[in-house]
């Protein structure tokens, strides 16, 4: 079992903001301020779009559950195609790396669901058939959600490609064309797939919360998981919800067997250590793929055409470097451009934001910030009280955590906010305190990567440093103090990185809940949001988005990088 | 010479659960004394469970049956006063040098105080002083060992276990650690009475050793004891320890020959040659070896020792080649020599594809795995067949790991001789040559 890279933001070793990250901040909040200004003009059209009413009756969820995969394996292509051109235009041009990475970084920390609403809007004043416009919002808020850190992963291979190979590629005088399909990309190409898979576990979530969005006084449905359940809440169905959840669960364990398996099995042989692995990734889908004379057929031939095409576009994008007179003139010519970028987008923010609200809105805002940010942190440290010991315990037994491991992997992607209604009928019920109790639906689903990081950490601890401790009859909290945590730390960082960013995300649908007719709100900047968004407030949204963003960046920078680069340092194995 | 007894192991037997629910026997009928100031040494080749026992003493695994007493007690489990030495040092990197040395003594519940000044002192004596905070990852590989002897020492046990210490490190450094080691041994430095060391390097044993107590594999039992009465300190080239060093190959390659004869009785069903676990040599290794054994000053006859030592073949990688070669009836190994026969001599003198041909014949008359794979691919029309039937057959005879290398020899020995092609991606055998 291998896992992964954390968070783009977390990989660089940098702790304090520069100017770049700086200039990104504003640009994607340029962005936004334009898609919202926009869409404003787009409201007005009170209807309720929807293609075809959506029922509850269990015989159409297939039907729904295929229409909610397909945006999801659009959107993947999306991703695939953005990190094929951003990622490889940031490792091969120094300037364009110098603003494209620190914007990926920003965009990351993000809210998705909080510009849903405005990419709907958008889309849907773009698109003559309203339909296909939130389509379109609902496949780009999935895109939003998978390409940041799949560019980012292979932007980290394109620059890492080992210099003799690059050597070997150039004496070959493979065209730039062939040595990005022939060298960089199958190079990238096994962080990429792992990548891939975070992305898809992250993506459920954003689909189902997609399909159904109320805008001021629009709703959107589009046939799915989601708007299936969102209808089964409204009438309040507990057994609609129930199937839907069946239905949900067949498809991401279809998805895995069927597409990530094969991908992990065939991205084996892309990796670059030449030693073979003790036990190489196998796959029966595969498997059967390769067996099948057709298929080998189609591939090869296709394959052969793919790699000796040799498009007038895919020209060179070197590292060049001219004379140096002409390198700094650019170079100037390039700080202008930004300084003038920047300035213009503080100046169009500050317009914006402030042509309908008041400092004193802000910070409203912040304190809302700051009301999240206690329940994320709280939360975070009280499921790594529960499922670090559990991982540890798991880990160290290969018996239970083969059994154990790919089902928190599941679990970590199943989209919890379809299980949210059941949690808020108990809440209800019970007449429970929203402020407290709705608080652990943020976690419900994120949690999962602190355990399967936990697990991964502890079974990679060597036997023989096992044995040292057994032999030193090291035991009890000594045991747990000097061998057991120390040895997933690392692990455990990445988990709680990847489960911290992801609850900051599910606050904007977990602090609001409904149930029919009743609803439950708590205090917090997800509730500010979500509230803002049924409004059709886009001025707060922007406002509650970026104030979310800085947070997340803020906490990215001085808590979670610097913890993760101490464990790194002190505590990885090897 | 014989005074009190530290640890006695009787009648040990260990075994494992193979994928078929049956056991798998690695362990059979071990005895085995050490008395205070004895170093006794356990050689034996990769598999023959050495380790296995190690674990046993150290009080890390129970034995299936037998017992395992010290200073008269049973060990049911890590026993206070048997400390141990790791091949692959197995020092925790998030701790400093002190604190792994400490870690010990941690455990012990002792003072801050004594900790401290213990530690300090084992340092001092293993000759780490300077690297207390250093953490393990700026230390070299023979610092790190050191380390890793302190640590042990420590505890102050009465016997050191020592499990292939040396065999990570490079063959000067390791060389110095086996020295400064019985620097200490010699002058009663170290807390120790009694050592065992596990090694599969031959020389490294008669160097060290008191006793030596040959180990054969499949299951692993001791075939024979052979004292070592050279003075401290030993001196590779002097003739008494060639004597033993010959002595001791000689052992290895009679017992070899032994163990050989009952599996073949053991294989009294037609067509279960295929049973046989096939070890991982590369095809250039095995010609490397007929050509050196062929070339001069052995011209067709050479002496183990000699030509381990020339060719800087570590034992184990000398014998899995040396048998290979006998298996292919290529060589015959028998009292410390390999000798090549005819179709060897045949071998050295053909050109590639000449040769091709003539590993191609022997494969098919010696190795039943390969030959019953090139059967059945003739036998069927498509003349292709998975990997994973054969697969499924091996594991009926042996464990997955077994079987799995079996595989990886047998692919690899039938692509070189061109008798089958096999395509990784598909996992499948088939005749065609590669597109």
């Amino acid at each position: 079992m291998k896992i992964g890279a954390p968070l783009v933001s977390i990989k660089t070793r940098a702790t304090l903001p520069n100017r770049w990250d700086a200039l990104a901040l504003l640009l994607v909040l340029g962005v936004l301020v334009f898609l919202a200004e926009a869409s404003s003009g787009a409201l007005q059209p009170l209807a309720t779009v929807q293609s075809a009413p959506i029922s509850l009756d269990p015989t159409h969820l297939p039907l729904y559950a295929a229409r909610t995969t397909l945006r999801m394996l659009l959107a993947m292509g999306l991703s695939l195609v953005f990190t094929f051109t951003y990622a490889t235009l940031a490792a091969k041009s120094r300037r364009a790396e110098r603003i494209l990475i620190p914007l990926l970084d920003i965009l990351q920390s993000v809210p998705i669901l909080g510009f849903i609403s405005i990419t709907v809007v958008f889309f849907m004043s773009l698109a003559p058939g309203r339909v296909l416009g939130a389509e379109f919002a609902a496949v780009f808020a999935i895109f939003t959600s998978q390409a940041w850190n799949m560019a980012f992963s292979f932007y980290q291979s394109l620059r890492t490609v080992p210099v003799e190979l690059a050597e070997a590629a150039q004496s070959f005088h493979l065209s730039p064309w062939r040595r990005f399909w022939r060298l960089d990309a199958p190079f990238a190409t096994p962080a990429l797939i792992w990548n891939m898979m975070m992305s898809m576990s992250g993506g459920w979530f954003f689909v189902v919360a997609s399909e159904a969005i109320t805008v001021g006084n629009t709703t959107v449905t589009l046939p799915g998981i989601g708007s299936y359940i969102a209808l089964a809440i409204q009438k309040q169905d507990m057994a609609a919800i129930l199937w839907a959840i069946g239905a949900m669960l067949v498809v991401i364990l279809a998805y895995d067997q069927v597409l990530f398996r094969p991908l992990v099995a065939w991205s084996d042989r892309f990796r670059f250590e030449q030693q073979a692995q003790a036990s190489a990734p196998r796959s029966w889908v595969l498997t059967i793929l390769r067996r099948s004379r057709l298929v080998a057929w189609t591939t090869a031939s296709l394959a052969v055409l793919w790699r000796s095409g040799r498009p007038a576009t895919a020209r060179q994008i070197s590292r060049s470097s001219p004379t140096r007179f002409a390198d700094a003139w650019f170079d100037w010519l390039w700080t202008v451009v930004t300084v003038v970028v920047a300035v213009g987008l503080v100046w169009e923010i500050v317009r914006f934001v402030l042509s309908a609200l008041t400092f004193a809105d802000v910070g409203t805002a912040f304190e809302a910030g700051l009301v999240t940010m206690v329940r994320v942190l709280v939360l975070i440290a009280l499921a790594s009280v529960v499922w670090v010991p559990i991982g540890i315990w798991v880990g160290i037994r290969p018996e239970i955590a083969r059994v154990v491991q790919p089902v928190a992997q599941i679990a970590a992607a199943f989209p919890a906010n379809l299980l949210f209604p059941i949690a808020v009928s108990g809440i209800m019920a019970f007449h429970l305190n929203a402020n407290v109790w709705l608080s652990p639906l943020m976690i419900l689903g994120t949690q999962w990567y602190i355990l399967f990081n936990v697990i991964a950490g502890a079974s990679a601890l060597p036997t023989e440093l096992r044995d040292v401790g057994t032999n030193l009859r090291v035991r009890g909290l000594l045991w747990w103090r000097k061998i057991g945590i120390p040895a997933v730390l690392p692990f455990y960082v990445t988990g709680a990185i990847t489960a911290s960013g992801g609850s900051w995300n599910a606050s904007i649908v977990s602090e609001v809940a409904s149930w029919g007719n009743e609803h439950l709100q708590a205090t917090g900047l997800g509730a500010y949001i979500a509230t803002a968004t049924n409004a059709g407030d886009f001025h707060r949204v922007v406002l509650g988005i970026a104030v979310m963003s800085f947070f997340v960046v803020v906490i990215n920078r001085a808590f979670w990088r610097p913890f993760y680069w101490y464990a790194e340092r002190r505590f990885r194995l090897g | 010479m014989q005074s009190t007894e530290l640890l006695h192991v009787h009648a040990v037997r260990q075994s494992f659960p193979k994928p078929d629910g049956s056991q798998l026997l690695v362990l059979d009928g071990v005895e085995l004394d050490l008395a205070e100031g004895e170093i006794v040494g356990l050689l034996g080749r990769s598999g023959s469970g050495k380790s296995t026992l190690l674990r046993l003493i150290a009080g890390l695994a129970r034995p299936v049956s037998g017992e395992v007493s010290y200073l008269g007690q049973p060990v049911n489990g890590p026993a206070n006063g048997i400390a141990m030495v790791f091949q692959g040092f197995a020092l925790f990197p998030w701790l400093t040098v002190l604190q792994n040395v400490q870690l010990g003594l941690e455990a012990l519940g002792l003072p801050a105080a004594e900790q401290r000044q213990r530690a300090l002192a084992a340092i001092d004596l293993i000759g780490l002083d300077g690297f207390e905070s250093a953490y393990p990852r700026e230390l070299s590989g023979g610092m790190r060992q050191r380390v890793g002897f302190a640590r042990a020492l420590v505890v102050h046990p009465n016997i050191l276990l020592m499990d292939e210490p040396f065999s990570a490190l490079d063959v000067l450094t390791a060389e110095t650690l086996r020295s400064d080691f019985l620097d200490l041994w010699a002058e009663g430095d170290m807390p120790i009475k009694g050592v065992i060391l596990v090694t599969h390097n031959v020389e490294e044993a008669v160097l060290m050793c008191d006793r030596v107590l040959v180990f054969s594999a499949n299951p692993g039992r001791i075939t024979s004891e052979i004292k070592v009465d050279l003075t401290q300190p030993r001196a590779r080239l002097d003739p008494a320890f060639r004597a033993v060093v010959e002595r001791i190959y000689v052992e290895m390659t009679t017992r070899q020959t032994a163990g050989e004869a009952a599996k073949a009785r053991n294989e009294r069903f037609p067509g279960s040659g295929i049973g046989t676990v096939l070890p991982r040599v590369s095809t250039n290794v095995l010609s490397g070896l007929i050509e050196a054994v062929a070339g001069p000053p052995y011209l067709g006859k050479a002496d183990l020792p000699v030509i381990a030592g020339s060719l800087q073949m570590e034992v184990d990688d000398l014998f899995r080649a040396g048998e290979t070669l006998q298996m292919l009836r290529f060589a015959e190994l028998a009292a410390g020599d390999i000798r090549l026969t005819e179709v060897g001599k045949r071998y050295v003198d053909a050109e590639v594809d000449e040769r091709k041909r003539l590993f191609a014949r022997q494969l098919i008359s010696y190795v039943p795995l390969v030959a019953h794979i090139r059967r059945v691919l003739d036998e069927r029309p498509t003349h292709a067949a998975p990997r994973s039937r054969f697969f499924d057959e091996l594991e009926d005879h042996m464990t997955t790991e077994s079987a799995e290398q079996t595989m990886r020899a047998a692919i690899s020995w039938g692509r070189y001789a061109e008798i089958y092609a096999y395509d990784d991606d598909s996992q499948m055998f088939s005749l065609e040559n590669p597109a």
